[in-house]
């Protein structure tokens, strides 16, 4: 039976993690490859590295860690941030990344999504949906969730899925940094109008969280950061917990 | 041990090299005839759209090359594929050394597609497979699915039952992707290796 995906998200700069990172005995807390390595070993499903490098000029290490990424580790990863062309995708999948993000992007220029989908195939295109409720409506927001798009998110997410994507990474910005637990109701209905896979992101807070993302929200994988990152939840327990609440999970 | 990997614009093949390195084999990415027939492995990675790839392998004169080659093949996820008798995906004919269709998933409630992510292989007793237990997991990412045929020595179910490894003679297939499943797609690899 396929299973519900635990994926662990890193923020990258200047090639090195950010964000405190909490592992007892790790030698270079900032050192990407090593917390790759840990979260293998650890079970994560896939993993995933967004650059927030600011300068244009520095994004071109991430080539290059990209690269030292996909010698080191033998799960699927996927890469973004910044992204804005065929040629930079290209790069990315070369050097071995299996899946490339792109969020703002395709809100400026959607017809990338066709690119991407038509050169690469869809299965590597992850588009990231940042959206948060206005009255009612979810809003589509780019630029890191300061920019307000026109897109009201389940068009966007069904006109993401009519251009190729093969993955929709939805963050509620509602819930990002609140431990609250994933937006599962809208989550549900984007699981239930879009044939594509659907990556819960933002609000992961408990083991509880996560099983009512897959139950409730019907969600093919989740994604953490902080909650892992700070050791609040081992993937181990959390893979353990999921399993013995009958949710199909690779132990 | 000289294993080659087939050098042409598929995806992944980046990622097979670094997992054969992690087992410590060197593999040489090659096109040339002459040096494909000198090597004791080959190994076929696809990813990509089915139609396109087998125009630019007959561009490529790779179609005939592949088939006539003697020492063991693996087809990986396209590779495997583009290995049956024809592919639903740009109505293709593939170079039909195993004799079944490849078929796209029908997406329905509870069954998204592409098939993307870990699911578990039932496997028969063959050298591919040694060592791998029943209910190993492996990970997928395709739209399109070979069918069960005679040839089949691995299987998985998504909505229905799919040949998630192939083997005839001395061409052997895999759906998934050996070198992104952890250390049972290191296994397979090994055994492969080990043919």
């Amino acid at each position: 039976m396929l299973t519900k995906r635990i994926i662990p998200c890193l923020d990258i700069k200047d090639g090195r993690t950010v964000k405190g990172v909490n592992f007892v005995g790790l030698r270079d807390a900032g050192d990407p490859i090593e917390l790759a390595k840990i979260y293998t070993e650890a079970g994560a499903d896939e993993l995933v590295f967004l650059d927030i490098t600011a300068s244009h000029e520095k994004r071109k290490t991430l080539v290059e860690l990209v690269e030292q990424i996909a010698q080191a580790i033998s799960i699927p990863f996927t890469v973004g941030g910044g992204i804005s062309s065929v040629e930079d995708v290209e790069r990315l999948l070369q050097a071995g990344a299996d899946k490339i993000t792109i969020n703002s992007a395709a809100v400026n220029e959607p017809n990338l999504i066709r690119d991407l989908s038509n050169n690469f195939g869809s299965q590597c295109v992850v588009v990231a949906i940042d959206a948060r409720l206005e009255g009612g409506q979810w809003c589509v927001y780019t630029g890191g969730g300061r920019k307000k798009s026109t897109w009201e998110l389940l068009a966007w997410a069904k006109e993401v899925e009519a251009l190729g994507a093969g993955e929709i990474l939805f963050t509620s910005m509602d819930n990002d940094g609140t431990k609250a637990g994933f937006a599962n109701d809208m989550l549900a209905l984007l699981s239930e109008q879009l044939s594509i896979p659907i990556i819960a992101s933002g609000g992961a807070g408990t083991m509880t969280h996560f099983k009512d993302a897959f139950d409730l929200g019907k969600a093919d994988a989740a994604l953490a950061a902080s909650i892992f990152h700070f050791k609040e939840i081992s993937i181990p327990e959390l893979k353990k917990y999921l399993s013995q609440n009958k949710i199909s999970i690779r132990l | 041990m000289r294993v080659a990997i087939l050098d042409y614009n598929a995806g992944n093949t980046r990622s097979v090299q670094f997992a054969l390195e992690r087992l410590g084999v060197e593999p040489i990415l090659t096109r040339d005839p002459v040096v494909l027939a000198g090597v004791d492995k080959v190994i076929f990675p696809g990813v990509g759209a089915a139609g396109a790839t087998m125009t630019y392998l007959e561009e490529m004169g790779l179609d005939v090359i592949i088939k006539n080659l003697k020492q063991p093949v693996l087809g990986i996820c396209l590779g495997m594929q583009l290995l049956c008798a024809f592919s639903e995906e740009g109505n293709v004919a593939g170079l039909g050394i195993f004799p079944q269709k490849v078929k796209r998933f029908v997406a329905n409630e509870g069954l998204k597609v592409p098939h993307m992510g870990w699911n578990t292989l039932s496997c028969e007793e063959v050298p591919l497979m040694a060592g791998i237990e029943a209910g190993s997991y492996v990970y997928f990412v395709h739209s399109y699915y070979a069918e069960m045929s005679p040839y089949t020595v691995a299987s998985c179910t998504y909505g229905n039952c799919f040949s998630a490894a192939l083997q005839k003679d001395n061409f052997y297939g895999t759906q998934f992707h050996p070198e992104k499943s952890g250390s049972i797609g290191a296994q397979i690899l090994e055994n492969f290796i080990a043919l």
